[in-house]
């Protein structure tokens, strides 16, 4: 009961990314009325926990080099600064991601410890920020020609468009999920790996290993954000900030997947590694931020109209402006823990 | 695969109903020709049918609006696919109702305007031919839809100046009492806006195709 206690600090950022995250993969999807939000939330909640399960390790080790919390008490007010940093930021309007937040967090805590940086893990982690939403622009800007380019050529009837979208939005909307869970779960739980008292399970002749029961909770957090909060964020997204129509959602949706996937895939790093070519480090992202470049990808296609240059600088003040608030508020609330509930956070 | 055979099936709809307007046109144009020649027997058979065409346009139309509503297809350009059925419905109902009016009020058109009255049909059977292949094209060919739409503006033009050029030379005609020229006048303007109809499709193909391609 107290290990949940402590977990929950992780949990709610799961129930947060859920209710948040979703709705870069099925949001147009669902406000265009396309697929049906059921379908969208069991696809999405399934594909989340299968990526964190099998492929969240990748991101969650880079986070662990950055800083190893040893103490299940220092990792619940890691977690939880960051959820409070996620949710304090979001209410004033500013630009905010997980794992910027839980970066910032981290990097308070090896403050607070006395421990010294990783900069090169650190540097790799910002540079990886920065170039992903680029990555999406480029991804977005290419399928999206690629994609205009079949269409006019294949002279698909509107009626079986109609159709051939629906399909293609559910299935592009598994792998984002998929790739959203293994890139993301470690903002959720991946704090607590070190410190778990959980032992190895087998179930049907597969072995999971302590982090992959850590990642199953917290992808089971962030499919009850799906459930109960991500509807109304679909509804908003779908029609507010960017309106798309269902095709260049899908292409947004296939861009957001594909560089999430390739920050997390160790299979892909795996691959490149004997095939003696440069790996591409496995971080959490924010899916968000790729969303955004992936938009700007299609405007760039469309010829470089009506791009807001003014967001760009929202995104970048965020990649400074979240760690160094998450930083703060972990320190202190690590003193605050440490120094008031006697606990032991390091 | 249930979403797929549902689409085809309203693909086909769509294309019979493209088909039952196009062919409305060419049995306007026979009935036309029949009435002219005196054919009383053949344009009371061209009334039978273009009223068949009619009724089965009217419910190709609802079947698909129906379907496109309850299986919530294409939410985003649903509108604009409504509003198109609905205008295209409009050319066919003036084709008929025109037909219906020459049977009904029995115009005596002099024979020496019966070239006139034919070139101007023939103009607006070919607004009506094109129009039909733009809206094919919306579909398939979003690009191809100008190709098409242009014609019907070059023949919806073609048919204005036949109008005219008949209106004219009705009221220039000495045979003919005031009564007989306004007659006449109004059968003129009748055919001539099957084609104004066929432009107002073209009209709005237009936009719907510029939205379609953002």
């Amino acid at each position: 009961m107290l290990l949940l206690l402590y977990l929950s600090g992780g949990l709610f950022l799961g129930w947060s990314l859920g209710a948040n995250d979703a709705s870069n993969i099925f949001g147009t999807a669902v406000s265009t009325r396309m697929v049906k939000f059921r379908t969208a939330a069991i696809i999405a909640s399934l594909f989340l926990i299968l990526g964190a399960v099998i492929s969240g390790a990748g991101t969650s080790q880079t986070l662990g080099e950055l800083g190893s919390i040893t103490m299940i008490a220092g990792a619940f007010m890691v977690a939880l600064s960051a959820a409070f940093t996620v949710l304090w930021m979001t209410r004033l309007g500013l630009p905010v991601s997980t794992s910027q937040a839980i970066v910032g967090s981290i990097i308070g805590w090896n403050l607070f410890a006395g421990n010294s940086i990783d900069f090169y893990a650190l540097s790799r982690i910002v540079f990886t920020w920065i170039f992903s939403p680029i990555l999406a622009a480029i991804f977005a800007w290419l399928i999206y020609l690629i994609v205009t380019k079949l269409f006019s050529v294949a002279r698909i009837h509107l009626f079986r468009l109609d159709s051939y979208t629906r399909i293609s939005l559910i299935a592009v909307g598994a792998f984002g999920a998929y790739s959203l869970g293994a890139n993301n779960i470690a903002n959720v739980v991946g704090v607590f790996i070190p410190v778990v008292p959980f032992t190895d399970i087998e179930f049907v002749g597969i072995t999971f290993n302590s982090a992959q029961q850590l990642f199953l909770l917290g992808g089971i957090a962030i499919a009850v954000g799906i459930f109960t909060y991500s509807k109304r964020v679909m509804l908003t997204v779908g029609k507010g900030l960017v309106k798309l129509n269902p095709q260049t959602a899908l292409v947004v949706v296939l861009s957001q997947a594909l560089v999430l996937f390739l920050f997390s895939s160790r299979g892909l790093e795996g691959w490149l590694a004997a095939h003696g070519l440069p790996t591409i480090p496995l971080v959490p992202l924010s899916s968000s931020q790729v969303v955004i470049g992936a938009v700007i990808g299609i405007g760039l296609a469309h010829g470089g109209k009506g791009i807001q240059y003014r967001i760009l600088a929202r995104i970048a003040s965020g990649w400074v402006s979240t760690p160094v608030i998450a930083a703060i508020i972990t320190f202190f609330a690590l003193f605050v823990l440490q120094n008031v509930f006697n606990l032991k956070v390091y | 695969m249930q979403l797929f055979k549902k689409t085809k099936k309203l693909e086909l709809k769509m294309d019979e109903f493209l088909d039952t307007v196009s062919e409305a046109g060419i049995i306007f144009q026979e009935g036309i020709k029949h009435y002219l020649n005196n054919k009383t027997d053949r344009f009371e058979n061209q009334i039978k049918k273009i009223r068949q065409f009619e009724n089965r346009a009217d419910n190709l139309r609802r079947v698909i609006e129906q379907q496109l509503y309850t299986e919530t297809l294409i939410p985003e350009s649903r509108g604009d696919v409504l509003a198109l059925l609905e205008t295209t419905d409009n050319v066919i109902n003036q084709a008929k109702e025109t037909l219906l009016e020459f049977s009904v009020e029995k115009p005596q058109v002099p024979q020496v305007f019966h070239e006139e009255v034919l070139h101007l049909t023939d103009h607006v059977v070919h607004a009506v031919d094109e129009m039909t292949k733009a809206i094919r094209a919306f579909f398939k060919d979003p690009k191809a839809v100008r190709n098409y739409t242009h014609k019907v503006y070059h023949y919806e033009s073609e048919a204005d100046r036949a109008s005219e050029h008949l209106k004219r030379a009705i009221f220039s005609s000495e045979k003919l009492t005031l009564a007989e020229k306004i007659h006449l006048r109004y059968f003129a303007l009748h055919i001539d806006t099957i084609a104004d109809r066929a432009e107002d499709v073209a009209d709005r193909l237009g936009i719907y195709t510029i939205k379609r391609s953002i």
